[in-house]
């Protein structure tokens, strides 16, 4: 397999689904560190990408491979990491400074069991808040899920798109189940697929400001080397990329990184609704989960119960407006999650209309079955 | 002399920024920038293809005021996006500064990584025996018995010999030189940056305002005086005693060895990807068979 050539049919694993997406969204870099159940993302990339004239490493743990993305994308390279659960706590440190700096960089997170070594080959959804707020501070961030093997491609290209858009790590979020299920998808001609390349300064190098406004709120960005000198740091910084501690400057900079986000809500919140039309009850759900859910509505219309579901592709920033109306049109809302209640808490939050909600949790490293989810469907 | 200094002042040091800089008087980082500023003009490097990056400490402020590439990165990790940046844009030349709590504390694993896989990467070292920026907390090379703000009592760990550990890791090229001794630093450091492979220059510098304060050692000065009476030049070293070398340290070239380039071994696995592919499509032809595919 090389990098999609035209259309074809192709049985792939989620995580081989994820390669594909990468190099066909531009993705030349790739480093990593060995860890179950996304080691085959490093395996197959190191493969893949000298084809490309892209560029493999295996690093000595993951705050390296995440530093070493970040040094690769500010050199001007589309870059990507993946991982998984305790990998995941590593990127953290470095992921913050991606962050504070706009470098566009994927990190994939193939979720698994944990606390700490958990469950290596169970899967997961424990790394949800995580995804958003594992690294200190106040930051912006977008976080996507996967719930199939044809989502591990498309979720993927449009990873890479939003983070050199919006000049933002990407995180995506698969699982145990997504990432080693194999699955019958077609791949599009490279020609259909929309990439889009970070937006390099015009300006002549002497006018050029790293940090400065624009109307996207998304600085261009010039690559190191290519004759924009300029600092990049992980101090608070002005428009130039110097230190600053004027309060002004500093806040004009934080509120600019995350109003950034908000201005592109439209383009970044994706989900996906099935027979919602005139539901009644419905599912919200994500990931593999997402799969089981579908299952389960199925079966709850043809007993003729008026269920619909609602997809999460977007974690966050949180579809606030598409659950928003799930929670009003909907007497019942059921959320099987496999964790303790990450998503729902954030359901609870929109709630505004009070509507009844339904937590579903299996935390034993197995995947959420069609018939757990009917149960609920049934006895409301 | 002097028309040189203004020269290097004018040419590389970034003046919109805003001066004056976070070092206390008489730093020796001064004298390592410097150094380094005049290194990269007497190799006539191209600004634009310079990239320097740092980690943190009062030596990762350095980047932040010469106009290069400069990237300051976080505590302990300059070489892992030194590693990025190089691999992504070979033709660059990459340099990164750190402290010696940066380097070889929280950085260690990246540093010994970093001479292991022998990128062609320059890494410049000032080790000033303690954590200067955070006010002088005891660091791997903080000699047994001193005391630092949280080794009052005497400290009972045993320092690091930062260069030596870069011999064994495998770096290409290793030397020592100190703030003392700027001539040769600069010397050194050009030697570093013209190796193909993975340099270290480790320095020797002072910090009179944590460590030297604290441990009676006397003032910038005094203090700097002391790298040139316990420096020994590293020929002569080899010749003596370990109770001769009490109190000493070597100064100059510690290693310099010829081993292939991870930067340009990668251009071999390019190559074989790429055989492997075509001989992969030809067998797909001959054979008639489409593997994943339908
Ligand atoms: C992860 C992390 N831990 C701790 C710190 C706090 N910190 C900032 S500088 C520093 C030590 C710097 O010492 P050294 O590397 O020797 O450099 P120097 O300041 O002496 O030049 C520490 C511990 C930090 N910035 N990040
Ligand atoms: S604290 Fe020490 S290392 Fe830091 S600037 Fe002052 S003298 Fe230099």
């Amino acid at each position: 397999m090389g990098v999609s050539e035209g259309p074809r049919k192709v049985l792939l694993q989620g995580n081989e689904a994820i390669v594909q997406g990468a190099l066909a969204a531009g993705c030349r870099f790739f480093a990593g560190y060995p860890i179950t159940p996304a080691s085959e993302i490093s395996e197959i990339l190191s493969v893949q990408l000298p084809l490309v004239g892209g560029t493999f490493i295996q690093m000595e743990d993951e705050i390296a491979s995440m530093g070493a993305i970040i040094g690769a994308s500010l050199a001007g390279v589309k870059s990507m990491t993946a991982t998984s659960g305790p990998g995941f706590s590593l990127i953290q440190e470095n992921l913050g400074y991606a962050c504070i700096t706009e470098a566009p960089c994927v990190i994939v997170n193939v979720m698994r069991g944990g606390p700490s070594t958990g469950l290596p080959t169970n899967v997961a959804q424990g790394d949800v808040l995580m995804a958003r707020w594992g690294t200190h501070g106040d930051h912006p961030i977008i976080v996507l899920s996967v719930s199939s093997v044809s989502e591990c491609f498309s979720v993927t290209i449009k990873a890479f798109n939003l983070s050199e858009k919006f000049r933002v790590p990407v995180i995506i979020l698969s699982d145990e189940v997504v990432a080693h299920t194999r699955e019958s998808v077609v791949l599009p001609n490279q020609s259909e697929i929309q990439v889009f390349d970070r937006i390099t300064p015009s300006v002549p190098p002497e006018w050029y400001k790293p940090y400065a406004d624009n109307n996207r709120g998304v600085p261009d960005m010039a690559a190191m080397g290519d004759g924009y000198r300029h600092h990049v740091t992980g101090l608070v910084h002005d428009e130039r990329g110097f230190p600053t501690q004027q309060p002004k400057e500093v806040e004009q900079f934080l509120n600019r990184l995350h109003s950034k986000i908000t201005k592109g809500f439209s383009e970044i919140v994706m989900t996906k609704s099935f027979d919602m039309e005139d539901a009644d009850v419905c599912v919200i759900a994500y990931g593999s989960v997402a799969r089981s859910a579908m299952r389960a509505i199925k079966d709850a219309r043809a007993q003729g119960i008026k269920a619909g579901m609602v997809q999460l592709v977007t974690l966050f920033p949180f579809p606030r407006k598409v659950v928003d109306s799930a929670l009003r049109q909907c007497k019942a809302v059921i959320i099987p999650e496999m964790n303790m209640g990450q998503i729902s808490r954030e359901i609870h939050r929109v709630n505004q209309a009070g509507t009844r909600i339904i937590k579903h949790n299996r935390i034993d490293g197995h995947l959420i079955t069609p018939n757990e989810i009917l149960k609920h469907l049934i006895n409301l | 002399m002097l028309e040189r200094a203004e020269l290097i002042r004018q040419e590389y040091l970034r003046h919109d920024k805003k001066f004056p800089h976070v070092w206390c008087p008489g730093c020796g980082n001064g004298i390592v920038m410097n150094a380094l500023l005049r290194a990269i003009h007497h190799l006539e490097l191209p600004k634009d293809n310079v990239v320097l990056a740092s980690g943190i400490g009062c030596s990762g402020r350095l980047p932040t005021y010469v106009d290069f590439n400069t990237i300051h990165t976080t505590h302990g990790r300059a070489l892992t996006f030194a590693t990025g940046v190089k691999l992504a844009k070979p033709q660059l030349t990459v340099i990164t500064v750190m402290g010696d709590g940066d380097a070889t504390a929280i950085g260690g694993n990246h540093f010994i990584h970093a001479a292991r896989r022998n990128l062609n990467l320059t890494a410049i070292i000032i080790n000033n025996n303690t954590y200067g920026m955070t006010g002088g907390q005891y660091s791997p090379t903080t000699p047994y018995g001193s005391k630092s703000t949280t080794s009052v009592y005497g400290h009972v760990e045993h320092a690091f010999n930062i260069a030596e550990l870069a011999v064994v890791a495998g770096a290409s090229f290793v030397a020592r030189g100190t703030v003392y001794h700027a001539n040769h630093l600069n010397t050194m450091i050009q030697q570093a940056i013209t190796k193909r492979g993975f340099s270290v220059v480790e320095v020797i510098s002072n910090c009179h305002v944590q460590h030297g304060r604290r441990n009676k050692l006397g003032n910038a000065v005094q203090m700097i005086n002391s790298f040139k009476e316990n420096a020994v030049l590293v020929s002569k070293a080899e010749k003596m005693t370990a109770e001769e070398m009490k109190g000493k340290f070597s100064i100059g070239v510690l290693c310099d060895v010829e081993k292939p380039v991870s930067t340009e071994e990668y251009d071999r696995v390019r190559q074989a990807a790429q055989t492997e592919a075509i001989r992969i499509a030809e067998e797909k032809a001959k054979n008639g068979v489409k593997r994943y595919e339908e």
